[in-house]
């Protein structure tokens, strides 16, 4: 009986993580992680008057116009 | 900082330091232990490549030898998923080992350019997502339903084997090859290796090439979306739909990334099913039932608004959406297809295999099936992606081959899936669904007739089935809706019915389909119209040099409109063509993209005979010489052949000879204006035949000039960036192997601040 439960909350505890890594996954593939990635670059450099930090609007912003002057091709 | 400027030791083969102080962590498996884990075989991993092994062999003998009265699409799936394993195991270490020498002490671009947006590692599994995303379209979809005419196996073969020998060799190569240049893109380094007159032709051929692409990928919409008001309706929603995610991030929430995406895809089902409530109406169908002509002026229009505006406008939530679609839509149909496996009633190698009359695209086996299927087994527009974003977000170099190379493995499987989709369905419903509207009349009873007497041994269709065919999918005929999209849409929605919703959901299905490929056509036609814009101005800057700021609105509208007009005209030429459109443009699309395909491989063996790697040159020199021979063959023939069907010049010849002898009408063409427009656009069609495969000529010749020059100077010379120290470490694979579990471990032992960090740009 113990071992069931145990069993049953070891599984319930399995599926949680599962459920975090698709989640990470899923959030990365989409690039909705491109702020935190460039907030942690951004800690990682030596402080630079000329970059400051951008806030999380100003960094979208930043993002599709460097698409609008960088286009990438979709492929066929 | 010292330690960095001494670890930079510029272009050389020596070993760097596997670690890095203050940790002592290591930034890649000792190369030694890597090799020593590679030979070992143990009793379960001699035991698993023997299952696998079996399986594929099993697989392979069940499509082409066994055949019954049918054959199950599972054969499909094993053969192809055993043959990728074996393939990714054993041929893509081989060129991992001998050929490029992947070194993970060597920083990538993302790491020694990292500047948190362009270049930023990126978890392979999550960039083996994107670059999928990227590289996979509506390519490997339409043309394995086209190749299907001539039987399932011929193009299964290509698939499956061509993807091992070439498709995905170019693009491991290609992004090895970026990657080592940090991130250059495929003209740069084709101007690099090539000189000015290979590069040259190099960079017009892409252009050309986009061209057509564009206007063929438009094409296939325009067919799909003819006469029919739901799918015009759902498709078109589609744009206010995009507007509205884009204000939505740009205004309300932005970066939520994910959350409108959902929301998005919600909408999109709405507006699928919707659409079918608006078909049903009156008005609906008053309003919504557009013709070819109408369509294609539409998406003309739309294509030239669509690439003025801002991207966050338009192309960013379109491009979250079809990733979305794409990966979710690929996904449940593999599911379907292992679950359903329907039986595949077609032959293995029809007649139109060797007679080269098939009226869906005309020509023998030999080349035209090669390049029918152009993405799915080697597609040279992956070369732009390959040497685009992904490079500049590789990890950790040993990961390329998971990327580059597993990435189009995972194409193919997709293109494999849109054959079975179209295997699946009634031969003779297939051809009356792909067979021009000049040769079925366009009506059920015309269709019938046609197939019927092309004579083809058990097909035998009737107007019943496609009558109930056309009420099943919700549209007002199924005859002669060529492109590919139709028949595959009425694949998935023959598979996806018996596995959710039944008969009944057949529409709902059929409509998902369409939406599914007119989602990321139109993405590809509004990313590719910018891209051309972008190269269009760069070459009109030569001579007039305001053209080369890109953010003087005047010179951007001027290179748009320019560039729409160019694929807009090929588009326009396609629906009003009276042979048919399709069967004669398509090979066109499918030559333009394995030359760029010949193009990318041959800047590969360049670099390759200038590394002095001589002896493993025949790996790219295979699907070189295999790609330049289908194309150039394929090419001589479209400008050479006496056969009208096949060559433009011969349809040329043969329609200008009837209007001088004072006919009305010929052939298809009822009427002179259609005969006139028939020599109009042979002559158009027979002229970009003839530029294609010249620029492509020049390019391989600068090329063998190229290599034998370095085969004579004994050339040792690389044009790669200088090597930096790496200090970070990852797998390079979807899994870990041991020796990379023991070197995570004592990484994954340091806190995460302690870890050392990069020290910036």
């Amino acid at each position: 009986m113990t071992v069931s439960v145990g069993g049953g909350a070891g599984f319930r505890l399995m599926l949680g993580e599962r459920a975090r890594r698709v989640r990470w996954w899923v959030r990365a593939l989409m690039g909705e992680d491109a702020y935190d990635k460039y907030v942690l670059h951004h800690e990682s450099c030596e402080t630079d008057a000329a970059h400051p930090l951008m806030t999380e609007r100003e960094f979208w912003r930043d993002q599709t116009d460097r698409q609008d002057k960088n286009p990438q091709g979709r492929c066929c | 900082m010292g330690a960095k400027s001494s670890m930079s030791k510029g272009i050389s083969e020596e070993p760097q330091a596997l670690q890095r102080a203050p940790h002592d962590l290591a930034v890649a498996v000792d190369p030694d232990e890597l090799e020593a884990h590679d030979r070992k075989w143990t009793p379960m991993k001699i035991a698993i490549w023997a299952v696998i092994s079996l399986l594929g062999g099993l697989s392979w003998v069940m499509l082409a030898v066994v055949r019954g009265e049918t054959v199950n699409a599972i054969w499909f799936v094993f053969a192809a998923i055993c043959t990728y394993l074996i393939g990714y195991r054993f041929y893509s270490k081989y060129i991992e080992k001998h050929l490029l020498k992947p070194d993970d002490r060597r920083a990538t671009p993302a790491e020694y350019k990292a500047d948190g947006k362009d270049f930023a590692a990126t978890d392979r599994r999550v960039l083996f997502g994107h670059h999928f995303a990227a590289i996979a379209g509506a390519g490997p979809l339409v043309g394995p339903v086209l190749a299907a005419q001539m039987g399932f196996l011929p193009g299964t073969i290509w698939i499956i084997v061509g993807v091992v020998f070439a498709g995905a060799v170019q693009d491991y190569l290609v992004l090895y090859f970026s990657m080592r240049r940090g991130g250059r893109s495929l003209g740069q380094m084709a101007r690099d290796e090539l000189g000015v007159i290979g590069g040259t032709a190099a960079l017009i051929a892409t252009l050309v090439i986009m061209v057509i692409i564009v206007a063929i990928l438009a094409l296939v919409v325009t067919n799909a979306l003819a006469e029919s008001p739901w799918g015009v309706f759902s498709v078109g929603m589609t744009i206010p739909i995009a507007l509205f995610m884009g204000c939505y991030l740009r205004f309300f929430r932005p970066g939520k990334i994910t959350e409108i995406s959902i929301i998005g895809f919600v909408l999109l089902l709405a507006a699928i099913i919707g659409g079918g409530a608006v078909a049903g109406t009156e008005w609906g169908t008053a309003l919504f039932t557009l013709d070819k002509v109408t369509i294609a002026w539409g998406i003309i229009i739309y294509g030239f608004i669509a690439a003025i505006l801002p991207v966050w406008l338009l192309l960013a939530p379109r491009d979250y959406l079809s990733t979305f679609m794409k990966v979710g839509t690929i996904g449940m149909l593999a599911v379907a297809i292992i679950i359903i496996r329907p039986e595949i009633t077609a032959p293995a190698v029809s007649e139109f295999a060797t007679n080269g009359a098939g009226p869906v695209v005309s020509g023998n086996l030999f080349p035209f099936l090669f390049v029918t299927i152009a993405c799915g087994a080697l597609s040279g527009f992956h070369a732009l992606i390959a040497s685009g974003t992904t490079p500049k977000l590789i990890q950790k170099e040993r990961q390329t081959r998971f990327i580059g190379y597993g990435g189009m493995l995972m194409e193919s499987f997709v293109a494999i899936m849109a054959l079975v989709a179209a295997l699946s369905i009634d031969r003779g419903l297939y051809f009356a669904m792909n067979s021009p509207a000049a040769l079925t009349g366009g009506t059920i009873e015309g269709a019938v007739a046609f197939v019927n007497g092309l004579g083809m041994t058990g097909v035998n269709i009737n107007t019943e089935l496609l009558a109930q065919t056309a009420k099943d999918v919700g549209e007002a005929t199924v005859v002669s809706r060529t492109g590919g999209a139709p028949t595959l849409a009425v694949g998935l929605a023959h598979i996806m019915q018996q596995l959710v919703g039944g008969p009944a959901m057949m529409s709902f299905w059929y409509h998902f389909a369409i939406m599914f490929e007119a989602l990321f056509i139109l993405t590809a036609v509004d990313a590719g119209t910018r891209v051309a814009r972008f190269m269009m101005q760069d070459s009109l800057g030569n001579f007039f040099p305001k053209f080369k700021e890109t953010s003087w609105r005047p010179g951007a509208w001027v290179a748009t409109a320019i560039m729409v007009a160019a694929w807009g005209a090929v588009l326009i030429m396609g629906v009003t063509d009276p042979l048919g459109g399709i069967n004669t443009l398509f090979p066109l699309f499918g030559i333009a993209n394995q030359l760029l395909a010949a193009i990318a491989l041959a800047v590969c063996m360049a670099i390759i005979a200038k590394r002095g790697l001589f002896k493993y040159l025949w790996v790219v020199a295979l699907p070189l010489g295999f790609a330049s021979v289908i194309t150039i063959y394929a090419s001589f023939l479209k400008i050479f052949s006496t056969v009208p069907g096949i060559g433009y010049f011969a349809q040329n010849r043969a329609f200008s000879a009837a209007l001088a002898d004072g006919k009305t009408s010929f052939g298809t063409a009822p009427s002179v204006e259609a005969m006139e427009a028939v020599v109009r656009n042979t002559m158009v069609q027979g002229l970009l035949s003839i530029v294609f495969v010249v620029l492509t000529i020049i390019v391989i010749i600068t090329t063998i000039h190229a290599t034998i020059r370095a085969y004579r100077k004994h050339s040792n010379a690389t044009s790669e960036d200088a090597a930096v120290q790496s200090e970070i470490f990852a797998p390079a694979g979807f899994l870990l192997t041991p020796p990379e579990k023991i070197v995570q471990a004592q990484w994954d032992a340091v806190p995460v601040a302690k870890r050392p960090k990069k020290t910036g740009h």
